[in-house]
């Protein structure tokens, strides 16, 4: 079953793209549309048959060298299951709503075919999504990895007579190179420790890890520390975070359901995803975490500014999405990993229904994606509106505050403040409290432009504005779905008290650990050769504790952040929802009650306002201080080491070969060398068989 | 059969001996003819090479299918193939046959043309079987006039300075070989490589001319086949004359040089330096390391400003062999096994890359960037395959090219982390030139004018591309292909090597002691 769910998409890529000039270009789209149904199907069996242990299903060999071996498997725990139905369920509604979305496209013409290509790509992504989230070692989601970056590439670069759009994913790429990097060397490291590549043989060898100096370029580190950095500076590459963050926005150049797919719902999270699976190895890297939180709260804080003066919707939303991610990887920082996966969970549902909800608009207003010249569509495209409102909702975090009742974004964003504050860490609590009422704001000022007041912009297209297609709306219905119940139905199992969220995660229980203590007493007893860190791991399950490793997630002993989280003071838990209430009211004020507020402000304030707009600059600096300069110096390389210097010195050396050169050239052009060559090959040859057999023949 | 390795080197070289020979004429007719025998004999050859891979033994690490016969003056004619080399032979007799079919609408001297190449794969065969010295010199040195003509009558504009330029690096470099061979002989008295393999050299220290060699005699013999090897790979800052050679060599030969003929040198490494001189090739492995790190990033760079096609990919090729040299040279199971990898991978994706050059250079006759843009309007298929090996040229893991980066550099991280982390940077600046060509030439709209009839490729030429396009990916997605045959091998040679280094290490200690 598991290799049905991820080998379908594939299938599905395959038969789509290959052979739709055969059946036709809508049976091919619904192959594939039909083959991640089957997937998704199947993914929510798993997730609920799951019992809680972990299982591998091998498929084939992969990688063998020495003791460098990894094999394509699928691991099905815990977190696994929960990525499943992420990827699959929004996968299948996004394949669905292309139907209506994808449908004549005006960048192409009319006899231009180009729906089963991008059929192709959504069910190639989605298998390489699926196989980064079952790999069971590190090489196969790496596989998984740069595959879904091959599938992005391919969909923000779908509309390729574009000139933006090929940059845009050039730039998507190239950018997630850079935390690939970072990525591989993690990868290195680990092997060079463990001699492993496998999750299983790394957790268990992490409290050993913990323990060795490792000395990397000039210096010795703590290796749990520099592993678990080097790792997150992939997935602060994959998952947009401050610094590599400047490919998302400009992804959006892609179609909107590649938006709501891959740089909403899925691959973005694939880095919250991998630190969470590194879990084991993260709770023994103090550094790594502190870097985590800093960078986590930072793009949350920066995303939301630089989103309250967007003006294109799916900026908007895009800069949202980078801003939830920080809010996920402050959660995994703080070791609350299971706060973490819930909001990957619900904002997967949330997100995803509000970028399927502006592609509504977008299709509806002819492509149009200014929100300046939008206004007034509440009644024109009504599901919609309910849609995105829903969406609002979800991600403002609307509930009933200090009760676990409320739209999903409610209880996982507030799972997630609270575990900044119990951590500690009081200024990270502080800067998501700030970023929540940014994200209100902005968000609802999304909606208000959109939705209330006056249309604006041109009239015609205001006038024939129309609401989409039943395929485009169903998505829409099962996600806004998603939206208000996936924080209520799942909270106990992701941030409820601790046993429950262990028997959830498949982590043995304190109990049972105990009763086991004997037996590792003994063990450990009987193996006095035992690395420290072995010994320390036995130390820990004798005291009642899991071991790296038992279950989909790590929390350390010492790791009490998310009791301390369940016991924040009233004021905490109500923080969120009051910052919600703020942002909301500037929103309306100044979107609503005095729309000329905001013009004001914006020249009031010229500096802050263009600072935002471009998006603090980064582009820029960028472009200053690493891709002109590549260019340059790849151009002086050229012409000054290549072609002064080195030919230069070879030209120099050879000064007295050149008369005997000349004469050459003089033979080479009459052919002479030619037969004289060829003569004295013969030659050889004939000799070395004609021995060969006079040999043979003693 | 006891010379099978003899029968699959020498079949393209009769077939050239019976194509000059017995061809007579110049019209359309003898040029055909010239090609089908050309192409029946490369096939033939790769036919029958396949009966040398289902004979060899992947379990046994040493030599096999070995022949040996007395030759002239007391030298002697051995051949034999282990785990390291016997996947290049089939590299080469795998290629060869699509080499010929890229290059069926050459109407100039075909019949010389395609003898050049004939003679080149049994020049380029032997060097991969030789097991004597001299007969592994002749087929090294030999392999080089074929290309030199190649390029110098089938090439471009200014082929005459490309061949010049082409010659001069590689005779330098082959003149010190030769020094080293015989002084090799001399010492060890015979010029069987297997017995050589065996044969310890000195690497007491000594003085020359008035400093201390470390490493004494390995050293300079190390140095001296580094001279030539170096030069072939090639490695920096000894690349400059590649990037002329593809420009001004015809499509097929630019394939035959990147796919096979770069990977004599990383073959000769594994060959000689490592296993011959171990205590050298670990005094001076991290020059090699550095200039390896260097050949990457460098030469990346430099690809990032390139405007015409082929020296951007040729660039790239000498990026790639930095991998080679740097796995080769932590000498570790992943970096050795990681650049047999890299290398065989090459040859596929290099391939197949030139050939995509060639495609659109025969439509249109340039190979200047700017003269591109929106194929895929017009070339959906190109486009896809031009795609497909612009990510195996990246290291997109599912293609091979991904296996063979990513073992060097596993290998390498273990031996030097510094040269580790400058080579990684090689996956960004990859991406970066790679996907640049990529789109200022098929992506965009199209408006050119001279492209608005540009066709879509032949059936010939998809042929061509399907086997490049399996290997590729077959090898990314089940590697265990090449690493179960050459993982035995490179586990003895890299066994051999540390227990050598073991040995001076413990001798060492008991002088000092």
């Amino acid at each position: 079953m598991e290799k049905i769910i991820l080998f379908a998409p594939l299938l599905g890529a395959l038969l789509c793209g290959f052979t739709w000039r055969l059946i036709g270009e809508k049976a091919a789209m619904w192959t594939a549309t039909v083959l991640v149904f089957v997937s998704m199907v199947l993914s929510w069996v798993v997730f609920f048959g799951f019992d809680g242990e972990m299982r591998q299903v091998e498929v084939f060999r992969f990688i063998e060298s020495g003791t460098f071996t990894a094999d394509w498997a699928i691991r099905i725990d815990r977190l696994t299951a929960i990525m499943l139905i992420v990827v699959t369920t929004v996968s299948a509604f996004v394949h669905l709503y292309s139907f209506g979305y994808m449908d004549h496209d005006p960048q192409w013409q009319e006899e231009e075919h180009y729906k089963a290509r991008f059929f192709a790509y959504l069910s190639i992504f989605t298998f390489a999504m699926l196989a980064l989230v079952t790999a069971d070692n590190l090489i196969q989601m790496f596989f998984g990895w740069e595959g879904v970056g091959l599938a992005s590439y391919l969909l923000i670069g779908f509309y390729f007579k574009k000139p933006s759009a090929n940059a845009a994913a050039m730039k998507a790429f190239i950018v997630n190179r850079v935390g690939d990097f970072g990525f591989a060397l993690g990868i290195f490291a680990l092997y060079f420790l463990v001699d492993s590549v496998n999750f299983t043989d790394v957790f268990a060898a992490a409290p050993e890890i913990a323990e060795t100096e490792l000395s990397f370029l000039n210096g010795s580190w703590n290796a749990a520390n520099l592993i678990g950095i080097l790792l997150f500076i992939g997935a602060m590459g994959k998952s947009a975070q401050l610094l590599l963050h400047t490919w998302l926005p400009d992804a959006m150049e892609g179609p909107t359901p590649v938006s709501a797919l891959i740089h909403a719902a899925t691959m973005v999270t694939a880095g919250v995803f991998l630190i969470c699976r590194m879990s084991p190895l993260i709770e023994f890297a103090p550094q790594a975490q502190t870097m985590i939180v800093v960078v986590g709260a930072a793009t949350a804080f920066f995303a939301a500014t630089v989103g309250l003066v967007q003006n294109d919707i799916k900026r908007v939303i895009a800069y949202s999405t980078c801003s939830q991610l920080g809010y996920m990887f402050v959660a995994a920082g703080v070791g609350v990993y299971s706060a973490a996966m819930f909001h990957l969970l619900t904002h997967a549902f949330f997100k995803a229904l509000l970028f399927l909800g502006a592609g509504s608009v977008i299709h509806a207003m002819h492509h149009e994606q200014d929100m300046r010249n939008y206004g007034g569509l509440k009644d024109k495209i009504p599901y919609t509106f309910y849609a995105m409102l829903i969406g609002t909702l979800a991600i403002t975090g609307v509930g009933i505050p200090l009760t676990s009742i409320g739209f999903a974004g409610f209880l996982s964003k507030d799972a997630i403040i609270e575990s900044a504050f119990g951590s500690g860490d009081t200024w990270a609590f502080w800067t998501l409290v700030i970023a929540a009422a940014m994200t209100s704001f902005y968000s609802w000022r999304l909606m208000f432009m959109t939705f209330w007041g006056t249309p604006r912009g041109d009239k015609h297209t205001h006038e024939h504005a129309h609401e989409s297609p039943r395929s485009m709306l169903i998505p829409l219905g099962v996600l806004a779905f998603g939206a208000v119940f996936a924080g209520m139905a799942w909270y106990g199992s992701f941030f409820g008290d601790h046993d429950r969220v262990n028997r959830f995660y498949g982590i043995p229980s304190h109990e049972v650990a105990a009763t086991a203590e004997a037996g590792h007493g003994e063990e450990a007893a009987a193996t006095d050769e035992a690395g420290d860190g072995e010994e320390a791991a036995h130390d820990t399950a004798a005291a009642g504790y899991a071991l790296p490793g038992e279950g989909a997630i790590y929390m350390a002993p010492d790791n009490h952040v998310m009791d301390e989280a369940h016991h924040a003071p009233q004021w905490v838990k109500a923080a969120p929802f009051l910052a919600m209430l703020l942002g909301l009211g500037l929103a309306y004020q100044f979107y609503l009650v005095s729309p000329s507020v905001p013009g004001q402000l914006a020249r009031q304030f010229r500096p802050v306002y263009l600072f935002l707009l471009n998006k603090w600059y980064f582009d820029e600096l960028y472009d200053a201080i690493f891709v002109n300069p590549a260019r340059n110096i790849g151009r002086a390389l050229w012409k000054g080491g290549d072609g002064s210097l080195i030919d230069g010195a070879i030209n120099g050396l050879s000064m007295g070969f050149v008369p005997f050169l000349t004469r050459l050239s003089g033979r080479m052009q009459s052919g002479y060398l030619f037969h004289y060559a060829f003569a004295m090959v013969l030659g050889i040859a004939l000799l070395v068989t004609w021995m060969s057999l006079g040999g043979g023949a003693n | 059969m006891d010379n099978l390795l003899s029968i699959v080197t020498f079949i393209p070289l009769i077939a050239a001996f019976i194509l000059m020979a017995f061809l007579r004429g110049d019209d359309a007719a003898a040029r055909r003819n010239a090609k089908w025998l050309a192409l029946i004999a490369t096939t033939a050859t790769f036919l029958v090479s396949l009966f040398v891979l289902a004979e060899f033994n992947p379990a046994d690490p040493g030599f096999q299918l070995v022949e040996e016969r007395d030759w002239l003056l007391g030298l002697k004619y051995k051949m034999g193939v282990d785990g390291i080399s016997v996947l290049f032979v089939m590299l080469t007799t795998f290629l060869m046959p699509l080499t010929i079919a890229a290059c069926w609408d050459v109407e100039h001297r075909v019949k010389e043309y395609m003898a050049a190449f004939l003679v080149l794969e049994t020049l380029m065969l032997g060097v991969f079987t030789a097991l004597d010295l001299v007969l592994f010199y002749l087929f090294f040195e030999g392999g080089l006039i074929p290309m030199f003509l190649i390029i110098g009558i089938w090439g471009g504009k200014e082929r005459i300075y490309a061949t010049f330029k082409f010659f001069l690096y590689t005779f330098l470099g082959s003149v010190l070989m030769l020094v080293a061979m015989l002084a090799m002989y001399v010492d060890a008295g015979t010029t069987d490589i297997p017995t050589l393999l065996n044969h310890e050299f000195s690497a007491a220290s000594m003085t020359f001319a008035g400093r201390e060699i470390m490493g004494g005699m390995q050293t300079l013999l190390w140095f001296a086949f580094f001279a030539s090897f170096a030069v072939k790979m090639p490695m920096w800052p000894v690349h400059t004359w590649l990037p002329d050679a593809h420009v001004q060599a015809p499509t097929a030969g630019s394939v035959v040089l990147a796919a096979i003929l770069l990977k004599m040198g990383g073959y000769g490494f594994l060959r000689f330096s490592l296993p011959m001189f171990p205590v050298a090739s670990d005094l001076w492995a991290p020059l090699i390391l550095w200039l390896s790190a260097i050949a990457i990033v460098y030469t990346s760079l430099v690809a990032l400003a390139q405007s015409d096609m082929k020296k951007l990919i040729a660039y790239s090729s000498v990026a790639h062999m930095g991998y080679v040299t740097m796995g080769i040279f932590a000498a570790n199971q992943q970096g050795v096994e990681g650049a047999i990898f890299q290398m065989l991978s090459h040859g596929f994706v290099s391939g197949a890359l030139f050939l995509i050059v060639g495609v659109i250079y025969d439509r249109m006759h340039t190979r200047e960037i700017d003269a591109y843009g929106g194929l895929v309007n017009r070339m959906p298929a190109y486009a896809l395959i031009f795609m497909l090996f612009t990510m195996a040229n990246v290291g997109l893991p599912g293609t091979s090219g991904f296996i063979g980066e990513f073992l060097t550099l596993v290998g390498v991280f273990q031996v030097n982390t510094w040269v580790a982390v400058v080579a990684t940077t090689g996956i960004v600046l990859s991406a970066s030139y790679a996907l640049w060509l990529y789109r200022r030439v098929v992506l965009g709209d199209l408006i050119k004018e001279s492209l608005r009839s540009i066709t879509d490729m032949t059936a010939r030429e998809r042929a061509i591309f399907a086997p490049l396009v399996a290997m590729t990916l077959a090898l990314g997605v089940y590697p265990a292909l090449v690493t179960d045959i050459t993982g035995p091998s490179v586990a003895a040679l890299v066994a051999g090597y540390e227990t050598a280094l073991a040995e001076v290490d413990t001798a060492l200690r008991l002088a000092q002691n």
